[in-house]
């Protein structure tokens, strides 16, 4: 099957809705497991690989959520369609470059995700649009637990479910979720909440995950120990932290609208003014216009302006995604060019953002509320 | 009684360590003593001391040698350094000394709390209801009451017999 026909369209993608939108993109929780008569994938041979990819496959396939499902192996997908997926969110960067022996399972609703054969035999994870981590869980714990009756995993009563990292040990979970936080940032408060989440046990990563940069002001937060801890209380404690940083970043807009109107006004006004405008564009400078933008209607000074319309564009826009509408190979410099094209067609039906006075802002941003 | 290290000397310092059930016993002279650090109390570690010494295989084991390897798939100590992973689930029995204190660090506890598959946890329960009719067992043999105890032995059958056939649960 053709991983573009299954894939949901970009501007569907966009449209999804849950709680705390504003500033959670997406919730996900995902769980590390491995049989207990193979080594794990790093360490095992090519046809160990092979054999464990035949066992789970079908096992996965059995799952009444995964009906109608997209498996491909990772050596048959292009290089093209792995980059997509990793921008898609719905494979790691690691599971990206793993070949022969290691595959992929999607579900149509694009929620349930199976890589098998990336760290660890297998690693499942759910997703959700908003917060709603606790939703993920259910969905996760409710495959993991038809699985455990096809599959023999490695689990000790001590250690819990043995992972080929001994930071996954235990419960094998990782409950994340990817914050928007441009208040953040430009109220320059981003580094302590960093820090002050760090101390708290929690990682902060960029917006591919681990080692990776937070491009358009994304940023993922997730837990770190896996062990002596039980999966609930994970989930508990994170979305704890979660509501505090989803607080402190309303905050830091209403205040920058406050006291720093015309800073805050500069940047949004700017964003649009160069993405508008632009003729050659980097994704990384577009990423970072686009999250400006994204504020700009959160607050109001794109009044009819659907958010959908600025995430559909942070899809499209990436790299893979880019060149996947061109039926030639491109170069860096030519998919900048045609990027800047795409983003100035599609911001042609937005007038540019009209600056409102601190009272007018007040009242947007309530509506923006609900 | 001579000295441990240089072998020439008569030990006049003895030290024992005790770490978790584990008593190691050294005995050094004044010079081996001075040299390794021993007056030194916050510099000196009876472990480092015996590892130094090449002493027997179950130290090594216990402070996590390099030579251990994974019996079932053939990972040592020295490939967990280089990729910070391990070989297969067996490893974690394999290094379990060695990964202990790793443990500690990384995570909250060491100790797994949280879900359990769904066949071991019946196993689980199982042991658990047996210690407790053990436990009731042994009261009422105390306090004579014959016939509640014979209940309980009835019981302790029963269990025991769902404990060493899980296919009947």
């Amino acid at each position: 099957m053709d991983l573009h026909h299954f894939l949901t369209p970009p501007a569907e993608t966009a449209r999804r809705k849950g709680p705390y939108d504003r500033i959670v993109t997406s919730s996900r929780v995902r769980l590390a497991r491995n049989l207990r008569e193979a080594p794990f994938p790093g360490w095992g041979k090519k046809q160990d690989r092979i054999r464990i990819l035949e066992a789970i496959r079908p096992a996965v396939a059995t799952l009444p959520e995964m009906k109608e499902s997209f498996f491909e192996t990772m050596d048959t997908l292009s290089t093209l369609d792995k980059q997509i997926l990793v921008e898609r969110h719905l494979i790691s960067r690691e599971h990206a470059a793993k070949g022969v022996g290691s595959g992929l399972v999607l579900n149509r609703e694009e929620t349930l995700c199976f890589m098998i054969n990336e760290e660890d035999h297998l690693r499942m994870q759910a997703l959700r649009p908003g917060l709603q981590l606790r939703q993920a869980w259910a969905a996760i714990d409710q495959a993991d637990s038809a699985l455990e009756k096809r599959l023999d995993y490695a689990f000790s009563p001590e250690l819990g479910y043995l992972t080929a990292c001994p930071t996954n040990l235990g419960t094998g979970i990782r409950v994340s979720a990817m914050l928007h936080l441009p208040g953040l940032v430009l109220a320059e408060q981003i580094n302590p909440i960093i820090q002050s989440v760090n101390k708290l046990g929690l990682a902060v990563r960029g917006l591919y995950g681990e080692g990776t940069e937070a491009l358009g002001n994304v940023f993922q937060v997730s837990n770190q120990m896996t062990l002596g801890e039980s999966e609930s209380a994970i989930v508990e404690r994170l979305e704890k932290v979660l509501a505090q940083i989803i607080e402190h970043e309303e905050n830091a807009r209403a205040t920058l609208l406050e006291k720093k109107t015309k800073m805050m006004f500069n940047h949004i006004g700017r964003a649009y003014g160069i993405l508008a405008n632009a003729h050659s564009i980097s994704s990384k400078e577009t990423m970072n216009l686009l999250s400006l933008m994204r504020m700009g209607v959160d607050v109001g000074l794109f009044p009819g302006v659907d958010r959908a319309l600025v995430d559909e564009l942070f899809i499209l826009t990436q790299p893979a995604h880019l060149q996947k509408q061109h039926s030639e190979k491109l170069s860096a410099e030519e998919r900048d060019l045609l990027r800047a094209d795409m983003v100035r067609e599609r911001l042609k039906s937005v007038s540019r953002p009209i600056p409102k006075s601190p009272g007018a802002v007040d009242a947007g941003l309530d509506k923006a509320e609900k | 009684m001579l000295c441990c290290v240089c072998k020439e000397k008569e030990a006049t310092v003895h030290l024992t360590q005790i770490a978790g059930d584990k008593m190691q016993k050294v005995d050094l002279c004044e010079e081996c003593a001075k040299t390794k650090g021993v007056n030194d109390p916050t510099g000196f570690s009876l472990a480092d001391l015996l590892l130094g010494l090449g002493a027997s295989q179950e130290i090594e084991q216990a402070g996590g040698g390099a030579e251990v390897k994974c019996p079932r798939c053939g990972f040592t100590q020295a490939d967990f350094k280089k990729a910070g992973r391990l070989g297969c689930p067996d490893c974690y029995k394999t290094f379990s000394d060695a990964l202990e204190g790793l443990l500690k660090t990384m995570h909250k506890g060491t100790r797994h709390v949280g879900k359990v598959p769904e066949s071991l946890r019946q196993s689980r329960d199982l042991a658990d209801r047996l210690k407790t009719l053990q436990k009731k067992l042994a009261k009422a043999i105390e306090a004579e009451d014959f016939e509640e105890a014979a209940i309980l032995r009835d019981e302790i059958k029963q269990t025991t017999v769902r404990l060493s056939s899980p296919a009947a649960t």
